[in-house]
């Protein structure tokens, strides 16, 4: 036992894990947040979605050879997002199928496009680190780590702010919108930030897996918990605690980041069921 | 002056009308029933007197010192609402949002009114039960209660019983006419249930063919009033 803490203590003091871990708990915070909102507005895929978006972008900002990849990745993303949340109930083409649809083709135009002009002599090493999340959260710079310190706060700021629109909102679009509150600012909104939450997520777990940072929270709280608040404190708490336990386990393990977080995110979400009808029972 | 004014008021979606031009006022402590078949446009007229959408044509003209958001709206229920996990309490504030503006929390004054709503629909003990724990009814006294919260005049209720079984029915209507007498609201009603709007109605607005509007008594005796009573059966 011993062994593994000393282990532990001889990971942590290298600067690179200490930002990994700081990267990991600030992005599983922020989207477990929106995670409550997404789920309860069915609209669990836009991370899935949103992300396949980003993995096309990255692919075709590669082949661009563009410097800095976010230029091209955080708009196009952004702007899909806007998109989807939009469409609400008047599309054409429904919510569940429109990002259906947009996940499938950006992921296929991504792949298309990575194998036909890449100039990689690894590109199915590429794809999957860009699918399953790479080792780029152990590679993080300074720079990086600020950047997502700040929008991480920024988000936070902007939840507590808004969030009695959020659950008005959430709750009840059309009431919302009749009582005067402006819905389509909030969606917007909602858009925004979530899209900024996914280009940030992709370098932890990678853009298959990111879906589970944004609903199994969420989904394990709700197991538990009776109101709106509790549901997003307790989300809060079980997003934290549980990229906390994946990343020290792959540190640990030597397992693959992405896999390893979405896997106790799993455990967690099983265990909730059983507390909660537990509960329920008693 | 009415409170509520439409002058040939053309409803559809993106330019279609889909109704002839209605003409109706409604005066502070009317009971308004509106009826009409499936299809027939009640909720585009609710959704358009509440701003959601605009009309083709024609005006919908509100007595000065009533804003549209003065107007307590109960929607029907979505699949989504059904297994949300919030609190009675919760719910009920929020519908206080659109007196906040741009404040981001709500004040002490809304929070007792939030419970002051809550009282009037007796169902203060369950503040903090979680609303999908509910039943069908306590979960349409809950919406009511929020509409109470963004309403001062005018409630605007869009089928308040529908899936509910007789006798919370009867309950609600009960609870209805209570607000309408006692608390002076008025209130507009979409409803497929006839023989609610012979009982509690003070007016009836019937969509469809031949437009009708007019009070309980001339619609009664007025041709479509008269077919669909025949047709509904039993009434008194």
């Amino acid at each position: 036992m011993s062994d593994i803490f000393e282990t532990l203590a001889f990971y942590l003091s290298y600067p690179f894990v200490q930002y990994a871990l700081i990267v990991g708990v600030l992005i599983a915070l922020c989207s477990s947040l929106l995670g409550v909102t997404l789920v309860l507005k069915r609209l669990s895929f836009i991370g899935d979605g949103l992300s396949h978006v980003a993995f096309g972008a990255i692919a075709i900002s590669a082949v661009l050879n563009l410097s800095n990849d976010m230029l091209l990745v955080l708009p196009v993303t952004v702007i899909c997002a806007v998109l989807l949340l939009r469409s609400g109930q008047n599309a054409k083409i429904r919510g569940d199928a429109a990002i259906a649809m947009l996940s499938v083709g950006a992921l296929a135009i991504g792949y298309l496009v990575m194998n036909l002009f890449s100039t990689s002599t690894n590109l199915s090493g590429d794809v999957c680190g860009t699918l399953f999340g790479s080792t780029s959260i152990l590679t993080l710079t300074t720079a990086e780590v600020r950047l997502c310190v700040v929008l991480s706060l920024l988000v936070v700021a902007a939840f507590v702010l808004f969030y009695n629109r959020l659950f008005a909102v959430t709750f009840d679009e059309s009431f919302a919108r009749a009582s005067g509150t402006n819905t389509e600012a909030c969606n917007l909104g909602i858009a925004v930030v979530i899209a900024v939450i996914i280009v940030l997520a992709m370098n932890l777990v990678g853009s298959l897996l990111i879906s589970a940072l944004v609903i199994f929270p969420a989904l394990s709280a709700m197991r538990l918990c009776h109101s709106f608040l509790h549901v997003t404190i307790c989300s809060a708490v079980f997003s934290v605690v549980c990229t906390l336990l994946g990343l020290l386990l792959s540190i640990l393990g030597g397992t693959p980041v992405g896999a390893t977080i979405v896997t106790v995110d799993l455990c967690a979400f099983l265990l909730a069921c059983l507390v909660g009808r537990f509960v329920a029972a008693g | 002056m009415a409170l509520i004014t439409c002058q040939d008021l053309v409803l559809g979606y993106a330019g279609k009308e889909i109704l002839a031009p209605l003409n109706f006022s409604v005066q502070a402590g009317d009971y308004l029933y509106i009826i009409g078949e499936n299809g027939s446009g009640k909720s585009t007229l609710v959704r358009t007197l509440l701003h959601l959408q605009s009309p083709v044509r024609g005006r919908i003209i509100l007595d000065e010192g009533l804003d549209r958001r003065e107007i307590g709206y109960l929607p029907q229920q979505t699949v989504a609402q059904r297994d949300f996990p919030a609190s009675v309490r919760e719910i009920v504030l929020s519908g206080c949002q659109g007196r906040c503006g741009a404040r981001p929390f709500y004040n002490k004054e809304e929070k007792a009114l939030a419970r002051q709503a809550m009282e009037r629909m007796d169902i203060l003990p369950l503040a903090e039960r979680c609303y999908r724990e509910l039943s069908g009814g306590q979960q349409q006294r809950v919406l009511l209660a929020r509409a109470l919260c963004a309403a001062r005049r005018v409630l605007l209720l869009d089928e308040p019983v529908a899936g509910l079984d007789p006798r919370t029915t009867e309950e609600m209507y009960e609870l209805l006419k209570e607000l309408n007498k006692k608390d002076g609201m008025t209130i507009l009603m979409i409803s497929h249930d006839l023989r609610a709007a012979v009982t509690y109605a003070s007016h009836v607005l019937h969509i469809g063919h031949p437009v009708f509007f007019g009070t309980r008594q001339e619609f009664l005796q007025s041709e479509s009033g008269s077919y669909l009573t025949a047709k509904g059966g039993n009434v008194q």
